[in-house]
């Protein structure tokens, strides 16, 4: 059972600190730089699920992002919906759209998936550059009576922040419970082969669909909580090619098929990434920096931190997975 | 319907560019197994190439390529043996994310030079026109080069000794060191040529168009779409989907607006892949 596992209890201690932290002394500042920390956890840990746990590398991974912002925000401005409830309804629309879209592109394996996840990233972005209802490239824009509902601006903020911190520990949570389930074993499996694992009787075309979409609901929710909070969303904004790829490097950084090593690449990069972009004299390299760091991950520690946590003291797989 | 005819001319004279690009994707790939990532940011980097010796040296900027393609091999070689030797035999995602980590140093340290702001190199050659159509003497200069270019490749493929070494080391690796073959020696020049080729087609497009830093995404995306449309390791092939590409692009423009293009493209990208792993002129083998 999961609730067994020490690290289920860790996750919970986590969330009640990012909890506790801002709420204490009303710290706002705080606030938004957890709640970018929140976000990279979220899109390095499902990121986790395809490339560290089933082997596929997704560049698009933003695509669900971008998409459950926009199902999000059209739900709560053009329709009038309350927020968590389109929220709810765009990780469904997306989770199914990755769904059969999945059973479709899955059949290609290796590098020619994690092409075809290029393409859809960039199709997806045109159609919404062009598709009238959602504002083509101008974009979407929330009203300020949207956050009426909510008790008005302020509170409506707070409580963003706390359903994007409730969707962070949910994302822990549910790569840990894939972890030690049947489910997880059969992904990883594939990961080490595909071939064999589909003759020991896994269904490889329907485990790989089905985490796809699992992968795609969390930062669905994610995007449209987020571009509620931000109040506007655009393709170049929503569809960021850029953030993809450096969902990639957190990963990495962070060790590749470790619930821990997702949250802490995602937390460190993202941390790394704010102080580069504000310091006058590094904003310019921050990219320069980003890809040097990759590089000696990739070259030199392939696990990333956690891999070398774990060959330092072994032991600590047992209770930080 | 001569509208269209002129539009289609001008795709398949900018398609040869697609196509050059695309060759050097294409050959890195088929040789060492390798995704090239930083394939748009050297087509960048020829773009600038040619804008710097074109400003210093203000002579036909189609002779500045013998230039830039010695720039690019020697910026090959750099690249591979900084980032891509190591990785080489390694799992795919190994070299996806090794060469992505040099992207995005070249993009930043890019960045930071020239900022994002847009360059042209001002350099008109005279147009040919016919009836009230004009096309414009860079476009057929280029695309003049690009196959030019595309033939020598295929020459020194197929009739030097280094050519068949990178030919037998592409078919089975183990094999040719069997023969005699320094596969290292060998990566390391198609790697080079690779990029060379990338370089080469960057700056031939900076006699087209306007370009940033960035631009070299759109055409990396676009050399993805060619590679896989010709079938992976056949750099000939690249450059006659190359041409396909840009003629399908000057048959839609009259049509749709450009802002659908990028759709299409990706769209058609998509089914490619899914409905022939192995390209449309692909033989059919196991994946």
């Amino acid at each position: 059972m999961i609730l067994r596992r020490p690290f289920f209890w860790i996750i919970l201690l986590v969330a009640a600190g990012f909890i506790y932290a801002p709420v204490h002394g009303n710290n706002v500042s705080l606030r938004e730089d957890l709640i970018l920390i929140a976000i990279a956890i979220i899109l390095a840990s499902n990121l986790n699920l395809m490339i560290g746990y089933t082997g596929y590398v997704n560049f698009g991974h933003i695509v669900f992002y971008g998409l459950g912002g926009y199902v999000g925000l059209y739900l709560t401005t053009a329709r009038g919906w309350n927020l968590v409830l389109s929220a709810l309804v765009a990780g469904v629309v997306v989770s199914v759209c990755a769904f059969l879209f999945g059973l479709a592109i899955l059949r290609l394996r290796g590098a020619y998936f994690a092409l075809a996840t290029i393409g859809i990233l960039q199709a997806v972005q045109a159609f919404v550059s062009n598709f009238d209802p959602w504002g083509r490239s101008t974009g979407m824009y929330l009203s300020f009576s949207s956050y009426q509902s909510l008790g008005g601006a302020r509170h409506a903020l707070w409580i963003t922040y706390f359903l994007i911190i409730a969707v962070m520990t949910l994302s822990m949570i549910v790569s840990l419970a894939i972890k030690n389930s049947k489910f997880g074993l059969g992904l990883f499996a594939i990961r080490e082969d595909e071939d064999a694992a589909v003759v020991l009787g896994v269904n490889a075309t329907m485990y790989k669909a089905i985490i796809y979409s699992v992968s795609a609901f969390l930062p669905a929710v994610a995007g449209a909580l987020m571009f509620f909070k931000n109040g506007m969303i655009d393709p170049s904004i929503a569809f960021e090619y850029m953030l993809s790829l450096e969902g990639i490097v957190m990963l990495m950084l962070g060790g590749q098929g470790s619930v821990i090593g997702a949250a802490l690449g995602g937390s460190l990069y993202e941390r790394l990434r704010s102080y580069l972009l504000t310091s006058p004299v590094l904003s310019n390299f921050h990219l320069v920096i980003a890809g040097g760091l990759l590089l000696m991950v990739v070259l030199f520690a392939p696990g990333g931190l956690i891999g070398w946590v774990y060959r330092l003291v072994p032991r600590a797989r047992k209770v930080i997975e | 319907m001569s509208g269209v005819l002129a539009s289609m001319i001008d795709g398949l004279l900018v398609g040869a560019v697609y196509g050059l690009a695309a060759m050097g994707l294409s050959l890195i790939w088929g040789v060492m197994d390798v995704i090239n990532l930083t394939h748009g940011s050297m087509i960048a980097l020829g773009m600038f190439c040619m804008y710097l010796l074109f400003a210093a040296l203000k002579i036909n900027a189609y002779v500045l390529l013998l230039p830039t393609i010695g720039a690019g091999l020697i910026i090959g070689l750099v690249v591979y043996w900084m980032a891509v030797h190591w990785v080489v035999g390694r799992s795919m995602l190994m070299s996806l994310l090794s060469t992505f980590a040099v992207n995005m140093m070249v993009i930043g340290i890019g960045t930071a030079v020239w900022s994002t702001s847009p360059y042209n190199v001002n350099f008109v050659l005279p147009g040919i026109t016919v009836g009230a159509y004009t096309f414009t003497g860079n476009h057929i200069a280029a695309a003049i080069s690009a196959v030019v270019i595309a033939l020598a490749l295929q020459l020194f493929l197929y009739h030097t000794r280094t050519g068949k070494a990178i030919r037998a080391v592409a078919d089975n690796r183990e094999a040719a060191e069997l023969m005699g073959i320094s596969s290292t020696v060998v990566l390391s020049i198609a790697f080079a040529i690779g990029i060379a080729l990338a370089c080469t087609s960057g700056a031939l497009v900076s006699t087209l168009f306007p370009f940033t830093i960035l631009s070299g995404g759109v055409y990396q995306l676009k050399s993805f779409v060619v590679t896989i449309l010709a079938g992976l390791g056949k750099p000939f092939g690249a450059l006659v989907a190359g041409v396909l590409l840009g003629l399908l692009e000057g048959v839609v423009t009259p049509f749709i607006a450009v802002s659908w293009i990028p759709l299409i493209e990706f769209g058609l990208f998509v089914v490619v892949l899914v409905a022939f792993p192995q390209g449309i002129f692909g033989k059919r083998a196991a994946a």
